[in-house]
């Protein structure tokens, strides 16, 4: 009986570990049925773009009072899982800060800690008041309603009731030193906890141990669940951030991808030996589709930045169409994308692996046309992203596949492109009078 | 301002066996729009006092595809830019320059992968060059002390990251650079982009080079400093809707830099 708690310990964590990576393999899937390949070039640039922008936030500092604060949930959330591994290998083996022999260095760990920890508290706090009393704007948008809200601010509740059991294990454990229990290795130092150890007074040992045993059960089990809880929620970027700067876009940001099979097709149309009624062979594949109507249509980069974006709508608040009162929404082109994914990945799931055709699509049910016509394609929501998200790349496609595969531009936009094929400029002017300029006084 | 202009095309130089120092690509505002024309103009009485050989490629050049590409029409977009490379690299052509941020953003960027490769510079960093060069001198008596604002074009600034060329010619006329509250890397854009110049904007509270205008208004300006065509076009129209057009100005770096030479 004395192993129990080892036992029940193992069984928690391999649960929420094993729970984990099967929703990690269902995200990898869900990435994988976007078209392409994973850039495979210019490592070391993504290594140092992965190094300077996810690992460095030097994209999030941009905007000063975000940008400290989240700089200091960041770290806390790092660093304090050093104790996590302690705590793990406390669980299995019954041992009680093993880490405790480390002396000057455990010392110098734990405070840092803890200060980390309510360091944390206030940050969370903060942000708390900027979403539900101060309301910034870019927070209260129409895309944020509901769920999305309610996860933001879930996420919040948990990182801080998950710092308090921290610091309250601290302070139950500090008090057991302090009374001399067996077992509570004389160890660390507790700037913050201590202050609250007075609330212990009066209480009997057994019951500061049982205060001490619940906080610490609880935290790893909230850190367990947390974990869990990333695949559900818009958190995800705490992972993904890594990968999606490292495969964020590298080219000028003003440079659009030429699409190939337009080239192919550009090209055998002006090669002079084609054969113009050449029937395509048998076994010939079914050309690809130009642009995007759905999910399966986007890059595997750009799947991979909808479960990244978390949300946090820097780029719609620099999108001038969104400034101006305009429905598009870039941080909501992003969610329509995920959201689409995760309903095409939940498909998979029921139907053992195939997708059944649901009727449904990204364009048209979860992204209008008159969104993607707002964009004046500025990249101010490039530039805002503080992990390369590119949302404008998937507008783009998205029109590509409203002009080239269902004629469905604007009427305006059609004699603009009408113009261009016919007289080479934009406006109903003769080629011929292009150099008139020079002639005219 | 009424004596011609003489503007050599890359034919003409080409029958004389001639190869001229750099392309001037024109494109499709500075060829048809009146505005945009006299951009152009005050661009080439620059070339001419600095002495450098260039030509155009006249009634040879098209439109780049910039506009067709961001809307969609990645067929259209190759297609101009397939034959305007033809044309090009018939003519041996190795560098570039023009005034439209959007064909240099193309040109520069999305060409080569077609075939098309070239030294593109936008005409803000050839001014800059030029005076590196000592090959034109400014003397910013018509502007000096005046209040100036530059407007960064989206496919100049952020898409390509030249922020300081215009600005630097800016100071050079001694003027009193006075930025907005969206500068550089945040610039806010005109609402040009992304082939909006050719089409109603959607429904909002607001059209974007309003929005932009008023930015420009809070410094106060003497001039609003453009560096691109749709920009000038989009700032103009603000000014105008604003009934600010009598006491300020929008006008193009290569028309302050004409203006402050008396060229």
């Amino acid at each position: 009986m004395q192993y129990l708690p080892n036992v029940v310990f193992l069984v928690i964590l391999i649960t929420g570990i094993g729970y984990f990576a099967r929703n990690v393999k269902k995200l990898v899937r869900n990435i994988k049925l976007g078209r392409g390949e994973m850039p495979s070039d210019n490592k070391s640039r993504r290594f140092k773009n992965m190094a300077r922008i996810a690992l460095g936030q030097t994209k999030m500092v941009v905007r000063p009072i975000a940008g400290f604060l989240h700089v200091i949930v960041y770290l806390g959330f790092i660093i304090i899982n050093i104790e996590v591994l302690e705590i793990i290998i406390d669980g299995i083996f019954g041992t009680h800060r093993v880490f405790a022999p480390l002396g000057k260095i455990y010392n110098i760990l734990i405070a840092s800690f803890e200060v980390l920890a309510l360091l944390v508290i206030l940050a969370v706090v903060i942000f708390w008041l900027r979403r539900n009393i101060i309301r910034i704007k870019r927070f209260i948008k129409p895309e944020m309603k509901g769920w999305p809200k309610k996860d933001a601010d879930l996420i919040l509740y948990i990182e801080l009731v998950l710092m308090v059991l921290f610091l309250t294990m601290n302070a139950a454990d500090y008090q057991l030193q302090l009374l001399d229990t067996p077992h509570y290795t004389k160890a660390g130092l507790f700037p913050v906890s201590q202050f609250i150890t007075s609330v212990f007074e009066g209480m009997s040992v057994n019951g500061i141990i049982l205060v001490e045993r619940i906080a610490w059960w609880m935290h790893i089990v909230g850190i367990l669940a947390f974990l869990n809880y990333l695949y559900y929620s818009k958190h995800l970027h705490i992972l993904l951030a890594f990968p999606n700067t490292y495969y964020g876009k590298l080219n000028k940001p003003g440079q659009f991808t030429n699409l190939e099979a337009v080239t192919r097709e550009v090209k055998l149309m002006m090669d002079p030996n084609a054969d113009p009624f050449a029937a395509p062979a048998e076994d010939a594949p079914p050309p690809d589709k130009f642009g995007s109507s759905d999910v399966m249509d986007l890059s595997k980069v750009q799947l991979l930045n909808a479960y990244t974006c978390t949300e946090c709508g820097r780029c719609t608040s620099e999108c001038p169409a969104n400034l101006t009162g305009k429905k598009l929404s870039p941080r909501k082109i992003m969610m329509d994308t995920r959201d689409r994914l995760e309903e095409v990945g939940n498909n998979l799931n029921a139907n053992k692996g195939e997708f059944i055709d649901d009727g449904r699509q990204l364009l048209g049910d979860f992204i209008s046309p008159e969104e993607l016509w707002a964009c004046t394609s500025c990249n101010a929501c490039v530039e805002a992203c503080p992990v390369s998200i590119d949302p404008l790349s998937i507008i783009i496609n998205m029109r590509q596949y409203l002009v080239m595969e269902q004629s469905a531009a604007p009427s305006e936009l059609n004699v603009m492109m009408g113009n261009i094929e016919n007289n080479g400029a934009p406006w109903p002017f003769n080629q011929m009078d292009r150099l008139n300029w020079a002639d005219e006084s | 301002m009424s004596e011609e202009l003489k503007v050599p095309t890359m034919a003409e130089l080409f029958a004389a066996g001639k190869e001229p120092e750099v392309l001037f690509w024109v494109g499709c505002s500075g060829s048809f729009d009146d505005r945009a024309k006299k951009i152009t103009k005050a661009f080439v009485k620059i070339l001419h006092k600095a002495n450098v050989s260039f030509a155009v490629l006249g009634t040879e050049e098209s439109c780049s595809g910039d506009p067709a590409k961001r809307a969609g029409n990645e067929f259209l977009f190759q297609m101009q830019a397939v034959t305007n490379i033809e044309v090009m690299n018939a003519y041996g052509i190795k560098s570039v320059v023009t005034a439209c941020p959007h064909c240099f953003n193309t040109i520069k960027n999305e060409y080569p992968e077609l075939g098309g490769n070239y030294q593109v510079m936008h005409h803000t960093q050839f001014m800059n060059k030029l005076l590196e060069e000592g090959r034109i001198t400014l003397e910013g008596g018509n502007f000096k002390g005046k209040r100036i604002t530059f407007h960064d074009p989206c496919y100049l600034g952020r898409a390509n990251n030249v922020y300081e060329a215009p600005r630097n010619l800016i100071k050079k006329l001694d003027a009193q650079l006075v930025e907005m509250k969206n500068c550089r890397k945040k610039g806010l854009c005109c609402g040009a982009g992304g082939a909006q110049m050719f089409k109603e904007p959607e429904k909002g509270d607001k059209d974007v080079n309003i929005e932009r205008t008023e930015q420009a208004l809070q410094t106060q300006p003497d001039i609003i400093a453009a560096a691109c065509p749709f920009c000038n076009t989009m700032m103009t129209d603000g000014v105008k809707n604003k009934e600010k057009e009598d006491s300020l100005k929008v006008m193009d770096i290569a028309e302050l830099i004409a203006n402050a030479g008396d060229l």
